[in-house]
C-alpha cells in the first residue's frame, strides 16, 4: 500500500491552505522554468516513460496522447483542453484536485501546454461544481498575480493563459468532442472521428483533451522523475491513482491508492470495511458505473487496475467504486443507471437514443419481476446492438453495466420473475399494455 | 435530455436587459475567447442572465426574450441559443422558487439514503413531485443526476451548494433555516472533514491539522 512519502496530492482534504501560499509549501511551482526548460521531447519522453494511464476511465498512454500533436503549428494556434466534466456515477476524485490542489492542476497545465505547444488551456468544470470553479478561478487569479501564468510564465519564456469554462448540467460532455462542442456554445454532441482532435480539435485547432488527475499528477512526476513514478504500481498499471468508495462502507472517502493493490484491502482500509463485515458484501463496481460489477467472489482477489480488473471483463474506469451489501436490490441499482444514461443520452444516435430509453423500461420490469425468462436473453441482445454502434462510448456504458448484471446475477433475475408470476397467477402477463408510450420519452 | 416545457407554454417578460453587475461579467466572459469564437460564450451568458434573473425576481430562471439578447451580443442565430438552454439541465427555462432543491438519487446516494432526503424534502415543503414548487413559491424540487460527490452520499444541491452526508431529518432541519433565512455552511452534516473518512484521515497523518 502507499506510504504518504509517495502521495502526490497531500492535501488532498483540504487539511491545510489551498491557495498559492500553502501550495508552495506543498513544492508547487518550485523550478517550474528548469522543467520547462529541459524541452518539449524530454518533458514528453520522461511522461512516457512513466507509464501514466489516462485518468479518467480509457487508461490511454498519457506522454503518447501528448506526442500526437503536431512538433510544428502550421499557424493554428494549439489547445489543452482539461476535462474537468467529472460527472460519472461513482466518481468524485476531480473535485478535490479542483477544490484543494488547484495550483498543482494549473502548473501542470502550464508544463503540458508548453510540451504540446499550447498558448492557452481550457479547463471544462461541469456546472454543478460551482464552489469548486470558484476555488480554482482564486487560484488562477493568484497565478497571474504572481507571474506564474500569462506573459512569460514562471520565467520560462512561455506565454500561457489559463481559463475555466462550466458546463451546464450534461454527462455527455465528458466524452471529448462533445466536451469541444460545448466548449464551441453549442449542444453537447459528440463528433465523429477521425478527424480526432489532434489534428481538428477546439476551433479546428489541434488540441489534446486531458482528465484533470492526468494533468494534475505531471508536475510531480517530472520533479520526482517517471522511474519514481513507474516503480510504484505493477507493469502497464504504474503509479497512483485517487479512487474513493462510496456506498455500503464504513467510511466512504475519497483517497490516493497505488495501483494493484487488492481490491478487498483498499475496502478495509480506507473505507473501513463493508458495512456488516466483509461476508455481508454483494457486489462492487470498481470505476463509475459504466464498468460492470463484480460479484463479491471476484473481490475477493482482484487487485485495483486497469488490466486486473480488465481481465474480469470489468474495467477500473475512474477506479471509484460503489460498494453494494446483501441488503441491495441489485436490480434495482443497475436500472437506475439504465435511467441515468437514458436521461444523458444526446440523442443524436438511434441505437443510443432509443435504446437506452428501451433498456430502461425492460430493467424496470426486471425489478418488478413482471417480465418473461426468455427476455433477459433479449435485453443482453440489445445491449449487443446498441453497444459499438453509436458515435461515442454512452451507448456502450448504457450497455455494460446491464451484461454485467446478466453474466453474474441472472439467478437473480429469474426469481425475481418466477416470483412475481407466482404473485400473480403464472402465465404469461401483458408486457406493454395499450397506451403506454414505447419509443423514446 | 430533460423534459423541458415547450418555451411557448410559459409565461414570458415582455423584455430583457443586463445590469451593469452582468455588464461586467460578460466583459470578463468574452475575454477568454478568441474573438471569432465568440458564440462560446453562450453557455457562461446563460448563466448570468439566469443569475441576474435570481437577483432582479428571486427567481433565477432564462426567460426567451434573454435568449434573444444573449443571441444578439453573440452574433448568433437566437435557435442556436435556445437549442442549447434547452439541452443544458442547469438552465431553468421557466421559473423556478427562490431556493433549488436538487437532490441526487443515482445508485450511490440511493445507495446511502436519497429515498429518506427526497421525502423529507416533500414533507417539508409540500411539493409532491420532482420538478414542482411549493404553493408559497420558495422552493423547486428537481431530481438530478451523480453530482460527483458520491463518497458524501447522499447529497442536497440547494442553489450552487452541495449539503453533504445528509439523511431525513437533517434535511428537514436544513430547509426550516432557509425558511427563516438563514444560509447552513455547505459541506458534509456530520463530524468530518471534507471527503475524508468520518473518525479521522486514514492517510496524510502527518499533515498539520486543518487550518481552515
Amino acid at each position: 500500500m502507499l506510504q504518504d512519502k509517495d502521495r502526490i496530492f497531500t492535501n488532498l482534504y483540504g487539511q491545510n491552505d489551498w491557495r498559492l501560499a500553502g501550495a508552495r509549501q506543498r513544492g508547487d511551482w518550485d523550478g517550474t522554468a528548469e522543467i520547462l526548460a529541459r524541452g518539449r521531447d524530454a518533458i514528453i519522453n520522461e511522461m512516457k516513460g512513466s507509464g501514466l494511464r489516462g485518468r479518467g476511465g480509457a487508461g490511454f498512454p498519457t506522454g503518447v496522447k501528448w506526442s500526437f500533436m503536431p512538433k510544428n503549428s502550421d499557424g493554428r494556434p494549439h489547445y489543452l483542453v482539461i476535462n474537468g466534466d467529472e460527472s460519472e456515477p461513482g466518481t468524485c476524485k476531480d473535485r478535490e484536485i479542483l477544490r484543494h490542489e488547484p495550483h498543482k492542476l494549473i502548473e501542470s497545465a502550464l508544463i503540458a501546454s508548453f510540451a504540446m505547444g499550447a498558448h492557452a488551456a481550457y479547463i471544462y468544470i461541469r456546472g454543478e461544481f460551482f464552489n469548486e470553479a470558484r476555488h480554482l478561478q482564486i487560484a488562477i487569479d493568484e497565478a497571474y498575480a504572481a507571474g506564474l501564468i500569462g506573459r512569460n510564465a514562471a520565467g520560462s519564456g512561455w506565454d500561457f493563459d489559463f481559463y475555466i469554462h462550466r458546463g451546464a448540467g450534461a454527462y455527455i460532455c465528458g466524452e471529448e468532442t462533445a466536451l469541444l462542442e460545448s466548449l464551441e456554445g453549442k449542444k453537447g454532441q459528440p463528433r465523429m472521428k477521425p478527424p480526432f482532435p489532434a489534428a481538428m480539435g477546439l476551433y479546428g485547432c489541434p488540441t489534446t483533451v486531458n482528465n484533470v488527475e492526468s494533468i494534475a499528477v505531471s508536475s510531480t512526476i517530472l520533479r520526482r522523475g517517471g522511474a519514481w513514478f513507474s516503480a510504484l504500481g505493477r507493469p502497464n498499471n504504474a503509479g497512483t491513482k485517487l479512487m474513493a468508495i462510496s456506498g455500503h462502507v464504513n467510511t466512504p472517502c475519497v483517497f490516493e491508492e497505488e495501483l494493484g493493490v487488492p481490491l478487498k484491502e483498499i475496502i478495509e482500509k480506507h473505507g473501513g470495511g463493508v458495512r456488516g463485515g466483509w461476508d455481508n458484501l454483494l457486489a462492487v463496481i470498481p470505476g463509475g458505473c459504466s464498468v460492470p460489477l463484480l460479484p463479491a467472489s471476484i473481490c475477493e482477489t482482484v487487485l485495483m487496475d486497469y488490466d486486473s480488473l480488465r481481465a474480469e471483463r470489468s474495467g477500473l474506469g475512474t477506479a471509484c467504486m460503489i460498494v453494494m451489501d446483501k441488503s441491495t436490490d441489485i436490480i434495482k441499482a443497475i436500472a437506475r443507471f439504465s435511467q441515468f444514461f437514458k436521461h444523458e443520452s444526446c440523442g443524436q444516435c438511434t441505437p443510443c437514443r432509443e435504446g437506452t430509453g428501451w433498456m430502461m423500461r425492460v430493467m424496470n420490469r426486471m425489478v418488478e419481476g413482471r417480465a418473461e425468462i426468455e427476455e433477459i436473453d433479449m435485453l443482453e441482445q440489445v445491449t449487443r446492438q446498441v453497444e459499438g454502434h453509436t458515435i461515442c462510448a454512452l451507448g456502450d456504458a448504457a450497455a455494460w453495466p446491464i451484461q454485467g448484471l446478466i453474466r453474474h446475477f441472472r439467478p437473480v433475475m429469474e426469481e425475481r420473475i418466477t416470483a412475481y408470476k407466482a404473485a400473480h397467477g403464472g402465465g404469461r402477463i401483458t408486457q406493454v399494455p395499450l397506451g403506454i408510450p414505447v419509443a423514446a420519452e | 435530455m430533460s423534459a423541458h416545457s415547450p418555451i411557448d407554454q410559459i409565461e414570458q417578460p415582455d423584455s430583457f436587459a443586463f445590469d451593469a453587475e452582468s455588464e461586467e461579467q460578460i466583459a470578463a466572459i468574452l475575454a477568454k475567447y478568441p474573438p471569432e469564437r465568440k458564440a462560446s460564450g453562450t453557455l457562461p451568458l446563460l448563466y448570468v442572465v439566469q443569475k441576474q434573473m435570481g437577483r432582479q425576481t428571486g427567481s433565477a430562471w432564462v426567460p426567451r426574450v434573454a435568449m434573444d439578447e444573449v443571441a444578439r451580443r453573440l452574433d448568433v442565430a437566437p435557435i442556436r441559443v435556445y437549442e442549447v438552454a434547452t439541452f443544458y439541465l442547469m438552465f431553468n427555462t421557466k421559473p423556478i422558487g427562490r431556493y433549488h432543491l436538487q437532490v441526487c438519487t443515482t445508485t450511490s446516494c440511493w445507495l446511502r439514503g436519497s429515498d429518506d432526503v427526497v421525502a423529507a424534502c416533500k414533507k417539508a415543503t409540500g411539493i409532491d413531485g420532482f420538478g414542482q414548487s411549493s404553493a408559497d413559491g420558495l422552493f423547486t424540487l428537481t431530481e438530478v443526476e451523480c453530482l460527483g460527490a458520491c463518497a458524501n452520499a447522499p447529497i442536497l444541491q440547494i442553489d450552487d451548494d452541495f449539503y453533504e452526508d445528509m439523511d431525513g431529518p437533517r434535511t428537514i432541519e436544513l430547509i426550516e433555516a432557509l425558511r427563516r433565512g438563514e444560509r447552513p455552511t455547505p459541506g458534509p452534516t456530520i463530524d468530518r472533514l471534507n471527503s475524508a473518512p468520518a473518525g479521522g484521515r486514514k492517510t496524510l497523518a502527518d499533515s498539520p491539522a486543518e487550518q481552515g
